[in-house]
């Protein structure tokens, strides 16, 4: 595993302290996480040999930090915040690749100002929504059957110990915190989408001009695949990829496949 | 008396075949509306029987989507309460119209003014916040936002009933141009004002700070309440506040019949079924992500977590015994429920007792006869524990001179 740098960044007239995970040298991506917080994982490794990759933890959900959010009300005030950000990271218009939840972040960022954004990869983003398939509320599953929606294989140690959490009627202090920190970067982020995470993208979403990389989990059981083409359609240059085995998190189910598709993407 | 109206006629295997009896049990398979109809009516006719027999209050509340509680519009329940006891000195307890979720939230300081005037100044007005399966899951509020639009919608109603002047509300969940609530309350400056909660510091700091009566609702029983007690009382004692025990206000499960077997043959499957059916709740309602800012989330997983995970596995086990044993039902002969029922109040230090006296599946009959057993043999005996120190100032004022008892009590099914 590469090492990372942590940087801390102070927006928002000083009100918000954020947290961004560095590695790697070249072009900048920054990549958005998902509605449980940032992990650093092989992709971002991978992404790091040829990037310089920052990963910002979203508002609230870094440790010790709980109450960064609360200075932003609404996803108008989330948008503006990261032009605010990259501009204290000094990238004028980086690759941008958000993953869920995150992937709507990015997509709201490209298609307001869409200078800002050169690249963009979207690995099962949310942000739209079909009444005959409904995204999945996530934040009404219970613990121990988000994995049946989450992956694709449900033999994944982290499958195996999600389930088997839930079950638990002791938790070690290491599990508890984790639990904690799940919780509570689910709430921060399901800020900007409950109850539906439908808020207006696909009035927006027409105005991205950077090229688009689509990545889907074709057993995503949180947001069909159907909802790659929902993407596709609206967005002027963009491809889809749909990946085998895998469910809403690719790029760690097929971390190899995921990694390459995005690194020629950015490459091109 | 509070009263949920559960629905009463759920399938013996209710909790193994449905999800959760909140949110998304189905209606049509489980319901009729010409059955709730009928417990609608025989709702109103306990709780009416209730302040005949001489209660001092009746008390509804709101929940939505589930067979725990059928009183989506608590107020509707209250004005025909209100109604129906013009004239006695009962107040009309609505624990009550959910501030988050009541949108404008002057809903609910004008739904008030009109129960406060047809009662002729009876209201004691309840402020939840409402629970997770109600105000996130039904009516959809952000769970991190919840808390932050029920202190706004306080302050807009306290300010609505008050305010001489018209005037600009400008919030950040609600903005209204010009309010001017039209009627305004009997009771001045406002009607006392109740604040549930379930032993969060957020709420007794909100009921501390502005002098409301606090609400331990809980269904565990004096036992398991006496730490939250004990943590209130002492937080109470850190502020400026005086420690009148009405400050404070408890829920206790309570059943009376002629003796302490006749009491475990009568009420044991009505409270098998509220445990089991009634708090049939999926874990993953009960506690979206941001329904506890991030405080409360780390207290209640690190200090609960196991209390409860272990507490859901023992309580289909529990029989009659360890359910008063526990104090979780205050249940027996009129003396074994006077002596529990006077030491749970002097343990907790709570002035504003309600008693959930219709349980669960409880047939019409059966209820109106606890109701009478309660008002006849228990209630005179534990009515004025405190009255010789104390005033009850979070109770209407034109009701707080003591009552006098009921000449006699209604025969069962008077009221029908």
């Amino acid at each position: 595993m590469v090492t990372t740098q942590d940087r801390t960044l102070t927006t928002w007239r000083d009100e918000i302290e954020t947290r961004v995970k560095t590695a790697g040298a070249g072009p900048p991506v920054v990549f958005l996480h998902g509605a449980y917080g940032l992990q650093w994982d092989p992709f971002l490794d991978n992404l790091s040999e040829s990037h310089t990759v920052y990963a910002p933890e979203h508002p609230g959900t870094t440790p010790g930090a709980p109450d960064a959010l609360k200075p932003l009300d609404n996803l108008w005030d989330l948008v503006l915040y990261y032009y605010e950000l990259f501009d204290e990271l000094g990238l004028d218009a980086p690759a941008v690749i958000g993953h869920s939840f995150g992937g709507m972040v990015a997509a709201e960022i490209a298609a307001t100002n869409p200078e800002r954004v050169n690249k963009l990869v979207l690995i099962d983003p949310i942000g739209l929504w079909r009444d005959d398939q409904p995204v999945r509320n996530w934040m009404t599953t219970s613990f121990g059957d988000l994995p049946k929606y989450l992956f694709a294989d449900q033999n994944l140690p982290i499958a195996q110990m999600m389930t088997a959490a839930a079950r638990m009627t002791n938790l070690s202090d290491e599990q508890m915190d984790m639990q904690i920190q799940i919780m509570w970067s689910a709430a921060c982020t399901g800020k900007f989408v409950w109850p539906i995470p439908d808020k207006g993208l696909k009035k927006r979403i027409h105005r991205i001009q950077a090229p688009t990389l689509i990545i889907w989990g074709r057993q995503d059981g949180i947001a069909p695949p159907i909802y790659a083409e929902e993407f596709a359609q609206r967005i002027k240059n963009a491809r889809v990829e749909l990946i085998d085995n895998a469910g809403h998190v690719p790029q760690m189910e097929q971390l190899q496949q995921v990694s390459g598709l995005v690194s020629d993407f950015l490459r091109s | 008396m509070f009263h949920l109206m559960p629905y009463r006629d759920l399938p013996d295997d209710f909790e193994k075949r449905y999800h959760s009896v909140w949110v998304d049990p189905p209606f049509h398979e489980l319901s009729t509306p010409e059955k709730a109809g009928q417990f609608y009516n025989w709702t109103l006719d306990e709780l009416i029987h209730a302040a005949k027999a001489g209660m001092d209050g009746v008390c509804v509340n709101e929940h939505h989507q589930n067979a725990y509680g059928n009183m989506p519009g608590p107020n509707l329940m209250g004005s025909v309460l209100a109604r129906a006891t013009a004239g006695t000195d009962v107040a009309i307890v609505q624990m009550g119209a959910t501030l988050p979720t009541t949108q404008p939230p002057i809903r609910v300081a004008e739904e008030y003014a009109m129960l406060d005037c047809i009662s002729g100044g009876r209201l004691v007005a309840g402020m939840p916040l409402g629970s997770p399966m109600d105000a996130n899951l039904c009516y959809g509020i952000t769970p991190i936002e919840q808390r932050e639009r029920y202190y706004e919608a306080h302050d807009l109603i306290l300010k609505a009933w008050q305010s001489r002047e018209v005037f600009p509300w400008n919030g950040k969940y609600t903005q209204l141009p010009m309010v001017n609530l039209w009627p305004r309350p009997v009771q001045q400056p406002h009607p006392p004002v109740w604040v549930p909660g379930s032993g969060s510091l957020s709420t007794w700091d909100f009921a501390v700070q502005h002098d409301h009566c606090y609400c331990f609702l809980s269904y565990f029983g004096s036992k398991l309440a006496k730490g939250v007690m004990d943590g209130f009382w002492e937080f109470v004692g850190k502020s400026e506040r005086d420690s009148n025990p009405y400050r404070a206000g408890f829920l206790q499960l309570l059943v009376v019949s002629e003796t302490d077997a006749r009491a475990e043959e009568e009420y044991y499957p009505h409270i098998r079924y509220f445990y089991d059916k009634c708090l049939h709740i999926a874990p993953e309602f009960a506690a979206p992500p941001g329904h506890q800012d991030y405080r409360s989330l780390v207290n209640t997983m690190k200090k609960q977590f196991k209390d409860v995970r272990s507490m859901r596995d023992e309580l289909p086990n529990f029989t009659f015994k360890d359910f008063v044993d526990k104090g979780f039902v205050i249940a027996g002969s009129p003396a074994t429920v006077r002596d529990q029922l006077q030491e749970a109040i002097k343990d907790l230090r709570v002035g504003n007792l309600m008693v959930l006296l219709h349980i669960g599946s409880m047939p019409h009959e059966l209820t109106l006869k606890n109701i009478d057993l309660f008002s006849r043999e228990v209630l005179p005996h534990v009515r004025d524990l405190w009255d010789n120190e104390w005033e009850n100032r979070w109770w209407p004022e034109s009701l707080r001179a003591m009552r006098a008892l009921p000449a006699e009590a209604v025969p069962a099914g008077g009221a029908s």
